[in-house]
């Protein structure tokens, strides 16, 4: 089992390229342990290449990630982090409950499933197959899937897309209890509220490197809103 | 989402840990097996196709093609499409929908995901193996396996399964989930025909048969085909071996965890 660090998750001089372009390009944050960590970015800033580093899916072309002080990927990590990932994260055909029940039966101390699917309200739909839920109700159930194994650092792709303000709002929650039992949380949002909300340490990601840093309130402190700094240090892509 | 009344607590606090290995895989395989089951595409893919072959092979009393035949080329198609065809598509939408992605993030890892699905494609191969060769021996066939000639014929199958899978993977870990649906049932449906594996290799025009003889699907349907009656030719090894040994290399090579 990884013992407790100072940090949850090291990042330095990271570099992924995709053929010649480089989507992450000198990258380097750190999420404390126990912390909330946002990682906000407009679309392509490289958000989701850094959360497959993390994972050990992607192999970076430079710099070193450590999660929990480990290489990603690594045994010990794999069971110690949990994973929702962006995209929907499950077979189309599996029942949401079949799914949980699943997952649950890879770790060792897992958390009580008819638990869990309580708490995030996904009782009604237990036996629908994934395809047919809503796209908030699929976040449910891939939140619970991320947090099923009682992990000590989560990744959070996007977490609440999708979600209606009820949702979300219960979700906002729910990370906040997270964080109060001891789990380290990475997410990467577009929601500016929501790191608002939330988040401990901001980083501000543009074209794979950061552009700014800090808490909200330090971020914040020259009187713009988030959303202001945000538009004013990363550039936006249309179409 | 809404918080329910519940009888047990939720304990949020960190306990990282993984269930042994072996129970890992073997809820991965009855996982995928039990999808595959639900899913009527796939259903007819292994089951109901190689059926209607043996039906119509006893129904027509060799007119079309004799049952001595008919039934050792089905259990050849079940492998084919158990193992190919089924495997392609169900892969190349596990890496469209991020299944892949989270799994390789659980305890269950990279290897665990493939020793699950090699797993769950013996589990169902088997099955449909036993289904297959009951309504075979119900509807009059009668092989005459030597106990080396069955020893052999399961050798070959299995590792015609592996063949079959690491083809899969090279084409699920490249194309998009579309395009390996479409190219799946293609080359299925071409290598049923022309491939040797239901058609013996002696009916083909003599110019096109060094190319057949070559294919895996060939390998097997022969090898199945001669060793019901009591002989598996070690050449039908020979060629399933090289295909394994270049489709895993290139597999190895080329896969992509994520769409």
């Amino acid at each position: 089992m990884p013992s407790p660090t100072a940090s949850a998750l090291e990042v330095r001089d990271l570099t992924v390229r995709f053929g010649a372009a480089p989507v992450l390009d000198g990258l380097s944050l750190t999420a404390r342990t126990g912390a909330l960590t946002a990682v906000l970015g407009p679309n392509g800033a490289g958000k989701t290449t850094l959360l497959r580093c993390c994972t050990g899916l992607v192999t970076p072309d430079g710099g070193n990630v450590r999660v929990l002080g480990l290489v990603p990927g690594s045994a010990e990590v794999t069971a110690a982090v949990g994973l929702m990932p962006q995209s929907t994260g499950a077979w189309s055909g599996v029942r949401a409950g079949e799914l949980l029940r699943y997952l649950a039966s890879l770790y060792a101390h897992p958390l009580d499933v008819d638990a869990l699917v309580a708490r995030l309200g996904i009782g009604a739909y237990v036996r629908t197959p994934y395809r047919r839920l809503s796209g908030g109700q699929q976040q449910a159930v891939n939140l619970a899937g991320a947090l099923v194994g009682r992990p000590r650092l989560v990744f959070l792709d996007e977490p609440t897309a999708g979600m209606d303000p009820h949702a979300r709002r219960a979700t906002w929650e729910l990370l906040r209890e997270l964080r109060s039992a001891g789990v380290s949380i990475v997410l990467t949002t577009h929601a500016m509220d929501e790191a608002a909300a939330l988040a401990d340490q901001v980083w501000m990601i543009d074209r794979g490197r950061v552009a700014a840093s800090g808490t909200v309130d330090e971020l914040t402190a020259g009187g713009e809103s988030l959303e202001s700094v945000f538009l004013t240090r990363t550039h936006g892509v249309v179409g | 989402m809404s918080a329910a009344p519940t009888g047990a607590v939720l304990d949020l606090s960190p306990a990282p840990g993984a269930a042994p290995a072996g129970r890992r895989v073997v809820r991965h395989a009855l996982t995928e097996v039990r999808l595959l089951v639900r899913n009527g595409e796939q259903l007819l893919l292994a089951l109901v196709i190689p059926l209607a072959i043996l039906v119509l092979a006893a129904a027509t009393h060799g007119r079309f093609v004799a049952l001595a035949a008919a039934a050792p080329s089905v259990l050849g198609l079940a492998v084919w499409s158990s193992a190919f065809t089924s495997v392609a598509i169900a892969t190349g939408f596990e890496r469209r929908y991020g299944v892949l992605e989270r799994l390789a993030a659980t305890p269950l890892g990279r290897g665990g995901l493939l020793l699950g699905k090699a797993l769950a494609v013996v589990l169902v191969v088997v099955g449909q193996l036993v289904v297959l060769v009951v309504v075979a021996l119900l509807l009059g066939w009668r092989p005459a396996y030597t106990w080396g000639s069955l020893l052999a014929s399961a050798a070959l199958a299995l590792l015609a399964a592996a063949t079959f899978v690491a083809l899969a993977l090279l084409l699920a870990g490249r194309l998009r989930a579309e395009a390996t649906l479409a190219v799946a049932n293609l080359v299925y449906v071409v290598l049923l025909v022309g491939g040797g594996l239901v058609i013996a290799l002696s009916r083909y025009p003599r110019m096109l048969q060094p190319v057949v003889e070559a294919l895996p699907t060939a390998a097997l349907g022969e090898g199945l085909r001669a060793g019901a009656t009591g002989v598996v030719p070690g050449w039908t090894f020979a060629v399933l071996g090289v295909w394994l040994v270049v489709a895993g290399f290139l597999a190895r090579r080329t896969f992509r965890w994520t769409a």
